[in-house]
């Protein structure tokens, strides 16, 4: 099948077939933040945006994403190298590789506007695993990122 | 993996309806999350995101759910919340992270009579009623008592609004993990119902259990104990890695224990 998909305001024009998922597509345009991970949608680390909304890429159909918004971490530069002085701030950062999914939940969080609660951070957090940093600094820095940065 | 060799997008529910007649290698397409779980070859999976199936309808007498429906919007309606103190919403909330439940549609779910759904049993106890295209109105218990496929379209899910009351468990070893077991526990004026799932098998009502507290003029906590007991008793428990049979009767029995106790306004004695 050939689409088109929108990915950071760019448009990519490229073959998929029609049970290929969205993280396989992306890595092949070439969109190397969206990691693979557990490939079952429970790590989070391919999460991307579509139409604003954080869904993991291993679990959405590539051909849906035709004519929708799709978001990565490249897509959002200024907002993620802002968050990760957070990270770095409460020891949040270990390796890293569960940084993009987070950082577009979080991205998500802010412009829905909350609420900014701990609980609620938390529970924007799940389905976000990180085998490094144990998640408390992971929610502290969130918090004191959106503090930060709250209109 | 499933091999989806083509995918069609119909233009009506008769559209998708005469094409999933065509062959039994052509499949419904709903959320699409899970095609993991299957190994099959379909030559033609006919998508059912195009035809305005997503929707939460409140009207006069029932909340109507459109098969489409992502987890996330059931999540966050405060329609969906009126009912049942929330129980829906609340199983939901539950079932691994925001992204999925805003790719996996309700429809999808209830359909696929995953042992493991969370949905299900909470649905079962609200007296959940499913519209099909062909054939029409059916309950989701009616439903899951038939077997094999389902050579139809889940257009809606239907509850309907009474005074009403609930209590939902889910049982997991992970925050991210399927249940061990799940129970749902409601109340009406027409009595308590009573569902368990991931047995690991699917969600079921206790019907014996229910008949014992329904018929009953006055529930004690002495009845509490006896329906309980009755309706693990009743149900028919496996062996998986996540727990023994024997586990999850054990866990049943104290569980709705609790809700029926919660529902009733008891205190649970130490």
């Amino acid at each position: 099948m050939k689409i088109t998909l929108n990915i950071n305001n760019r448009d990519y024009e490229t073959e998929v077939k029609p049970g290929e998922y969205l993280t396989d597509t992306l890595r092949r345009l070439h969109q190397v933040s969206v990691r693979r991970g557990c490939d079952t949608s429970s790590c989070g680390v391919c999460t991307v945006l579509i139409e604003g909304k954080p869904v993991p890429s291993c679990a959405f159909l590539s051909y849906r994403a035709e004519g929708k918004r799709i978001t990565t971490v490249e897509g959002i530069p200024d907002e993620a190298s802002e968050l990760s002085r957070y990270f770095g701030g409460e020891g949040a950062d270990q390796c890293g590789f569960c940084n993009p999914g987070i950082a577009l939940s979080v991205y998500a969080l802010k412009q829905a506007q909350g609420p900014y609660t701990e609980a609620n951070i938390r529970h924007v957090l799940t389905g976000h695993l990180c085998r490094c940093s144990g998640y408390h600094a992971q929610v502290e820095a969130v918090k004191r990122y959106l503090e930060a940065n709250h209109e | 993996m499933m091999k989806i060799k083509s995918v069609y997008k119909p233009a009506s529910l008769e559209d998708a309806y005469q094409e999933l007649l065509k062959s039994s290698k052509h499949v419904l397409m709903a959320g699409g999350a899970w095609l993991r779980l299957s190994n099959r070859t379909v030559e033609k999976a006919i998508d059912l995101g195009c035809l305005d199936l997503a929707f939460i309808n409140d009207t006069a007498e029932a909340v109507e759910i459109g098969s489409m429906t992502t987890l996330k919007a059931v999540e966050d309606s405060e329609i969906v919340s009126g009912l049942y103190d929330g129980i829906l919403p609340a199983a939901v909330s539950q079932i691994v992270g925001i992204g999925l439940r805003n790719v996996v549609t309700i429809g999808g779910n209830v359909v696929a009579r995953h042992g493991f759904s969370d949905i299900i049993t909470p649905l079962l106890a609200m007296n959940a009623q499913l519209k099909f295209y062909d054939k029409g109105l059916l309950s989701l218990h009616e439903y899951l008592e038939t077997r094999g496929k389902t050579t139809d379209i889940l257009e809606k899910i239907i509850i309907a609004k009474v005074p009403s009351r609930g209590y939902f468990k889910k049982v997991r070893k992970t925050a991210l993990d399927f249940a061990v077991i799940n129970v749902a526990v409601t109340k009406t004026e027409a009595g308590f119902n009573i569902s368990v799932g991931s047995r690991p098998s699917v969600g079921m009502l206790c019907e014996t259990a229910m008949a014992l507290l329904n018929k009953a003029s006055n529930i004690d906590e002495n009845l509490v104990d006896k329906a309980a007991k009755c309706a693990a008793d009743s149900l028919k428990f496996s062996d998986n890695h996540r727990g023994s049979g024997d586990y999850r009767r054990t866990l049943t029995e104290v569980y709705v224990k609790r809700g029926l106790l919660q529902l009733l306004d008891l205190e649970e004695k130490a």
